[in-house]
């Protein structure tokens, strides 16, 4: 089995748009949107939600009111300035509360709890190009890298009991937690670009993410008519780095028009951005692997 | 005041707007980038660099020969940074969230302050505009740690500097993007009029609503996609601040790095009308009313 | 006596090992000369939002075995393991509890000298 994740350190790249056609052209495989912080994939897919579940990371410390007897240890050891007296006593802000207990266990009252934080659900759903494993973290939550975890295995087992040679995910933009935990595992991280300046170094960024966990990583340059100084740049930058540039995409309008309509831009009538695209995914095949 | 320019969905031209924004303001101001994964307002700005330096964090050290291997870090430990086995003890830095409660319940006092890498934070001027930034180091997962320390500084330039700072934040909707926005005065939400777009900007008002800032949109690339945006935005009564069209020329000029308040008249009064109705925003809602009435 | 853990998606022998070390939905712990077992639950890993491998690795060296049978191990976990004094043997993915066993008692089953999945 293949895993291949496609990620582009800057967010607006064209990079979900690009997974929904790869969706589009692979064959046999499961689909996976491990951006679960602000999934889009699903709005090109249009998943029927066949399983639903809830997602719970951590924990939160909650003050019990009655029992609390204003003594302030609480907010004086917090190192995340969560807690708060807020005329009526002392309260946890959760948005700031980072769950560390340290509050729960030196309280000398016991008057803080420390239930399991509910921090969104994912889903393993049917769509018209095959399952999508995919989540929706509550908007504020945290960890997200946790939930990469959860549905990057429900995906492999998924892949597993329907005999699929590849899992296709959608990464996050950056390079922190979720963007750690997508490339584990993974064949082949595959970075969306465009010829900016904030294009051409984040790839860099986001490179050396993939060099620092050894992931193997290949190129495509989206918009790349905008620039082609910048386009230049980042080619010469991919050569010197031996990152194969998988497809030159032009900057065009077509991408949100498939968007708009619900479907992948594979799917409206042949362009020369469907053949490029086309073209890349063989590559990606080429490189990943696949179809041996 | 201090103003966070936010995004659900990334590449929606948040840096763009911060930008331009610093650069038309009418006072002293601070352009500070907390999307550290990504940092790129200086790619814009241009900044001269006058000083910059290492942001540590503050994680478990362990005196062995006073440790009695009794277990209440590792127990207390909710990220598993600290373990204790029999006659051992580990520790695992990159784990650790600096909560400080090993330290704080150790009765040997065998745990110290060690230090863990989180990036660089680096400061200068562009013209007249300061310039403050953090760069999150590869390979670090967590990057609120590093945010609150470019904020503690951020809080000590203004307290010298006074004036008004403009805050470029991460994408996305979850603690990174909450923790850039919760400290400002006023959050500037910005879109594209895609269902992309849309959909992010849904979960964005979501996650920052709770703080009870005040909000407004600004809609780049208008033009594009469809009309949901404006709907969504009237329906919540949220403001829509400004709106930047879609034209290939902006986005060619934003490929060479520069500034779009400056490539026309026309762009510069669509942000000097966006500063100002964001000070309009930022004021105390009775004063609002009384503005407008 | 001596005890091992094996990670298992069940509390029988006839269950199959999980392939997850630190998320293992528990682990089966055999006396081998008895071949009396106990299972460990590990549900709570599920909820943990890290370190669930280290946490792992204090649940079965309590439990006082000298040897893990699983599938993959990564190195933080690996390195707790070895810190508690337990063996590993990994890649036993596949398997019921009981094959595994076996295995290891007819001396089939490799010692890891390093983890089998990488760092995150």
């Amino acid at each position: 089995m293949r895993e291949i994740i496609i990620i582009s350190g800057k967010g607006g790249t064209g990079k979900t748009s690009l997974t929904g056609a790869f969706a589009h052209l692979a064959a046999d495989k499961i689909i996976c949107d491990l951006d679960v912080d602000a999934p889009d994939l699903h709005l090109l897919l249009q998943p029927a939600k066949e399983r639903q579940e809830e997602f719970y990371s951590g924990h939160e410390a909650v003050i019990i009111g009655e029992k609390c007897d204003g003594c302030g240890l609480c907010a004086s050891l917090c190192q995340f300035g969560a807690i708060k007296e807020n005329g009526a006593g002392f309260v946890v802000d959760p948005v700031r509360c980072e769950g560390c207990k340290v509050c729960v266990a030196f309280c000398p009252t016991a008057a803080i709890r420390f239930p399991e934080r509910h921090c969104g659900q994912w889903y393993v759903s049917s769509t018209r190009f095959g399952p999508l494993v995919h989540a929706q973290l509550f908007p504020g939550a945290e960890n997200s890298g946790r939930l990469v975890m959860v549905l990057k295995q429900q995906a492999r087992e998924l892949a597993k009991a329907r005999g699929a040679d590849l899992v296709l995910c959608d990464g996050a933009p950056g390079i922190g937690c979720p963007v750690i935990s997508s490339l584990s595992g993974a064949n082949l991280a595959v970075a969306v670009t465009e010829p900016t300046p904030s294009g051409r170094h984040d790839l860099e960024r986001v490179a050396a993410l993939c060099r620092h966990f050894q992931t193997a990583l290949a190129v495509i340059i989206n918009k790349y008519d905008l620039n082609g100084d910048e386009t230049a740049r980042i080619e010469v930058f991919c050569h010197d780095e031996n990152y194969p540039v998988l497809a030159r995409l032009p900057h065009d309008p077509l991408v949100t028009k498939a968007m708009v309509q619900g479907l992948v831009v594979t799917e409206l009538p042949e362009s020369d951005f469907s053949r490029e695209l086309g073209q890349a995914w063989s590559r990606i095949e080429a490189l990943a692997g696949l179809g041996r | 005041m201090i103003v966070a320019v936010a995004s659900g969905k990334g590449g929606t031209g948040k840096t763009t707007v911060a930008a331009s924004l610093a650069t038309i303001w009418d006072g002293p101001v601070l352009g500070v980038d907390l999307d550290v994964e990504e940092p790129n307002l200086n790619l814009f700005l241009h900044p001269v660099i006058a000083g910059s330096e290492m942001a540590h964090m503050t994680v478990p050290m362990v005196e062995e020969a006073k440790c009695t291997y009794c277990g209440a870090c590792s127990e207390l430990c909710q990220f598993k940074a600290v373990s204790v086995f029999n006659q051992v003890i580990l520790i695992f830095p990159e784990m650790c969230h600096g909560c400080g409660g090993c330290m704080a319940i150790c009765p040997e006092k065998a745990i110290s302050p060690g230090q863990r890498e989180l990036g660089e934070i680096s400061w200068g001027r562009a013209g007249d505009v300061g310039f403050l930034s953090g760069r999150l180091r590869i390979g670090e997962a967590m990057s609120p740690p590093l945010m609150r320390r470019v904020k503690a500084r951020l809080d000590q330039m203004l307290a010298v500097t006074g004036g008004d700072a403009i805050i470029d934040a991460p994408p996305g909707v979850s603690c990174p993007a909450v923790n850039a926005v919760m400290d400002s005065d006023v959050i500037l939400l910005v879109t594209e009029p895609t269902p992309f777009g849309v959909y992010d900007f849904k979960l964005a008002w979501e996650a920052f609503t709770p703080l009870g800032k005040p909000m407004g949109a600004v809609i780049n690339r208008a033009g594009l996609g469809n009309d949901a945006i404006y709907r969504f935005c009237r329906e919540k009564g949220l403001p829509i601040l400004a709106e930047i069209p879609y034209d290939r020329a902006i986005a060619e000029a934003y490929s060479r790095g520069r500034v779009i308040a400056a490539l026309s008249p026309g762009l510069e009064a669509t942000f000097v009308t966006l500063r100002d109705e964001i000070r309009d925003l930022a004021k105390p809602s009775r004063s609002r009313e009384a503005a407008h009435a | 006596m001596t005890m091992i853990a094996v990670t298992s998606e069940g509390p029988s022998l006839d269950d199959l090992v999980d392939p997850r070390f630190g998320r293992a939905a528990g682990f089966v712990v055999v006396d081998l000369e008895t071949m009396d077992i106990q299972y460990i639950d590990n549900g709570q890993s599920q909820v943990m939002a890290q370190g669930a491998g280290i946490q792992a690795a204090e649940l079965v060296a309590r439990a006082g075995v000298s040897c893990l049978l699983t599938g993959y191990v990564g190195p933080k976990a690996f390195k707790a393991l070895s810190a508690a004094g337990i063996k590993v043997g990994q890649n036993l993915e596949g398997l019921t509890v009981r094959d595994a066993v076996e295995r290891f008692k007819s001396n089939q089953v490799e010692i890891a000298a390093a983890a089998n999945r990488p760092g995150r």
